[in-house]
């Protein structure tokens, strides 16, 4: 019976709210776009986030990585003479002695990185040749599509093997299978062995590298030793009129520890034990698991910063449904008090309005979810932006519109309902 | 003597109006029994319509007794006033008050919701009081699209909704030309001849000749009593 009461109530209140769409509508206009923009911005601002983190996860937390820099110095040489040549970056020795000192390593994987030039038959790709050790597939996540990877025996006997990129393997290789046909690079033919999906390309490229601009991941991975053997350790550029060298033992160390904790320590140690080696500022570190937290605080904030406009608006919205639900009781004040005379006890008029916004809110909520979802999918489709919806700020938004809902409902209903009956029926 | 509906004794009320006392009531002794038809009459001012309100609950008097059947109800709290108001009494306005965005029939039942009842086990009888004050053909119009005369019929059927002790009428015929005066006085009459117990304000002494009792008040007492032989009536 009570229920039964209950579901009349709410079945007058909705009547009520249909009987003034134009009012009705105009309130829940406000909870529309607040809920709404709180799921929009929400989503958005996670999916910018998303993508950066993803691209620093995949460097892997548990890595310091040291890149090879050109030291700024030598750049003033170039205008002064013509001919030069250098001599920078980390060196083998680097390697021993990072392996040598630092407590709580598990590997470390030095990279020669050089851009060549990589051809089948007629096709030709510009493209990295990596040369690195067999260890390098524990230290990045790099899928195995066909093949193997590189096998100690493959850089112990300096064989000329190679592991290609699939996107690489697609352009060079459009009607053949790449597996054992061999690709070549300068004038050395390497067997393709296998082919791997790399996703995490994008920050592997080395600064100082003309890299900027070209395709990321045609890479083609080849054993260090024959990287060595094959390419030296100079890289000579001939313009007109001049003439670089350039001498570089290795571009890049991922060093992978045993643990995320042991990051932190690790890095400065190894930066205090580059400096001493160093004289020249040729190298530097990048901590993917620093690179990580900066970007999830900068989400921090971002998120914030959203969630905070998305919530004033949810307020302003609130305030509407006060302002209309006040202007109503004031205007309905001689509803109110022929309910009163009929029977209504003050309860009976609070829950009445108090359904009323309810109803109102939830429905503008519910609505503004719908446009929440929609909004953000919009976007992804246009500016190939990506979103994230998370369930926790439909809760949210729905949550708060709700709330603001009750609270900027009961009270004009409690001021409704306070009313005496006789001063209310006065009312014209 | 027949069972007393209510009994006032020396009811006061003052209203506080800026910094003077304005004394609606002075002390009122009334008794009213059941199956009566009373007429309150008086010049504006003389305290006729707070007098109604507060046989009404729908004030309170500043002091005195009021008894509506056995229960005192200058002591009662504001849920169980809405409780009487509910069960035992039945009203009509002068200005209708009927709920716009209700039909007939929704407002009919309005009183039912607040006893907690199943509209549908009430709704034949619904009807049947539509019927009987002749607007069973408009259930599902709304206030705004009938006479006032008619709305006025609509706010008779809901005030027996409840089947109350007690029908109490504002100026019930106020607001109406005489034809439909008439046929709200007829229903009126009828009612009471039922059985109901009416009590009328108006200043129209015509109207008041339907009444078995009129009670002429003057400057918030009761001044004097009149009792109408059923012949005239």
């Amino acid at each position: 019976m009570l229920s039964s009461h209950f579901l009349n109530t709410v079945q007058l209140a909705v009547k009520s709210l249909l009987m003034h769409k134009l009012r009705s509508g105009l309130t829940m206009l406000g909870i529309i776009f607040g809920v709404c923009s709180v799921i929009a911005m929400l989503a958005i601002g996670e999916g910018a986030s998303y993508e950066a983190q993803e691209r620093i996860k995949r460097l892997g937390s548990e890595n310091i990585i040291i890149n090879s820099v050109k030291p700024p110095e030598d750049n003033k040489q170039t205008s002064q003479q013509r001919n030069w040549s250098v001599e920078y970056g980390l060196t083998y020795k680097d390697v021993t002695r990072i392996q040598d000192t630092i407590p709580s390593i598990e590997r470390v994987v030095p990279l020669r990185i050089i851009r060549e030039n990589i051809r089948f038959d007629r096709n030709q790709e510009s493209g990295q040749v990596i040369g690195t050790l067999p260890s390098y597939r524990e230290v990045q996540s790099i899928d195995l599509v066909a093949g193997r990877f590189l096998s100690p025996t493959d850089e112990l006997n300096k064989r000329t093997v190679c592991v290609i990129t699939h996107n690489l393997a697609r352009q060079l290789f459009p009607y053949q299978d790449p597996l054992e046909s061999t690709v070549r690079v300068d004038d050395t033919y390497y067997q393709v062995i296998g082919i791997v999906n790399e996703t995490g390309t994008a920050e592997q490229r080395p600064q100082g590298q003309e890299s900027e601009g070209q395709a990321i991941d045609n890479n083609i991975y080849i054993p260090l030793s024959a990287a060595r053997t094959r390419f030296g350790e100079t890289l000579i550029t001939r313009t007109s009129g001049s003439f670089n060298s350039e001498r570089v033992e290795l571009h890049r160390l991922i060093i992978k520890m045993k643990d995320s904790p042991s990051v932190i320590v690790g890095e400065a140690q190894i930066q205090h034990l580059m400096n001493h080696f160093h004289e020249k500022n040729d190298f530097e570190l990048i901590v993917p698991l620093q690179l990580l937290r900066e970007a999830e605080a900068t989400k921090k904030m971002f998120n914030i910063v959203l969630g905070s406009i998305a919530a004033i608006s949810l307020l302003v919205g609130g305030i509407g449904i006060m302002n209309i639900m006040l202007a109503t009781v004031t205007e309905r004040t001689r509803e109110i008090g022929i309910r009163r005379a009929l029977g209504a006890t003050r309860k009976d008029i609070i829950t009445q309005f108090l359904i009323e916004t309810i109803v109102l809110s939830v429905g503008g909520g519910i609505i503004g979810v719908i446009l929440g979802i929609i909004v953000p999918i919009g976007v992804e489709f246009f500016t190939e932006m990506q979103t994230i919806i998370t369930l926790w700020s439909v809760l949210l938004a729905f949550g708060i519109s709700g709330l603001t809902g009750v609270i900027f409902g009961l009270y004009p209903a409690s001021q409704a309902a306070k009313l005496d009956p006789i001063d209310a029926l006065r009312q014209e | 003597m027949p069972e007393a509906v209510i009994e006032i004794r020396q009811i006061v009320k003052n209203f506080q109006v800026g910094d003077s006392t304005v004394r609606a009531l002075r002390g009122v002794d009334l008794t009213i029994e059941r199956g009566s038809f009373v007429a309150i009459m008086g010049p504006s001012g003389s305290g006729k319509s707070t007098l109604l309100n507060i046989l009404g609950c729908l004030d309170r008097p500043t002091s005195g007794k009021y008894f509506l059947g056995p229960d005192d109800v200058a002591e009662m709290d504001d849920d169980t006033l809405s409780r009487v108001r509910g069960k035992r009494l039945g009203f009509i306005f002068q200005s209708y008050n009927l709920i716009a965005q209700l039909t007939v029939i929704e407002n009919i039942q309005v009183p039912l919701i607040y006893q907690q009842e199943d509209l549908e086990e009430h709704h034949d009888r619904c009807v049947a009081l539509a019927k009987l004050v002749g607007l069973e053909n408009r259930l599902d119009h709304r206030p705004n699209q009938l006479s006032g005369g008619q709305q006025q019929r609509v706010a008779i059927a809901r005030s027996l909704v409840n089947e109350p002790l007690m029908i109490l009428a504002d100026e019930p015929t106020g607001n109406l030309d005489s034809e439909t005066e008439a046929e709200v006085l007829d229903i009126l009459n009828d009612l009471n001849s039922e059985g109901k117990t009416i009590v009328m304000v108006t200043h129209d002494d015509a109207v008041a000749q339907h009444a078995h009792r009129v009670i002429h008040m003057k400057d918030g007492v009761i001044a004097r009593e009149v009792i109408n032989e059923p012949a005239i009536r």
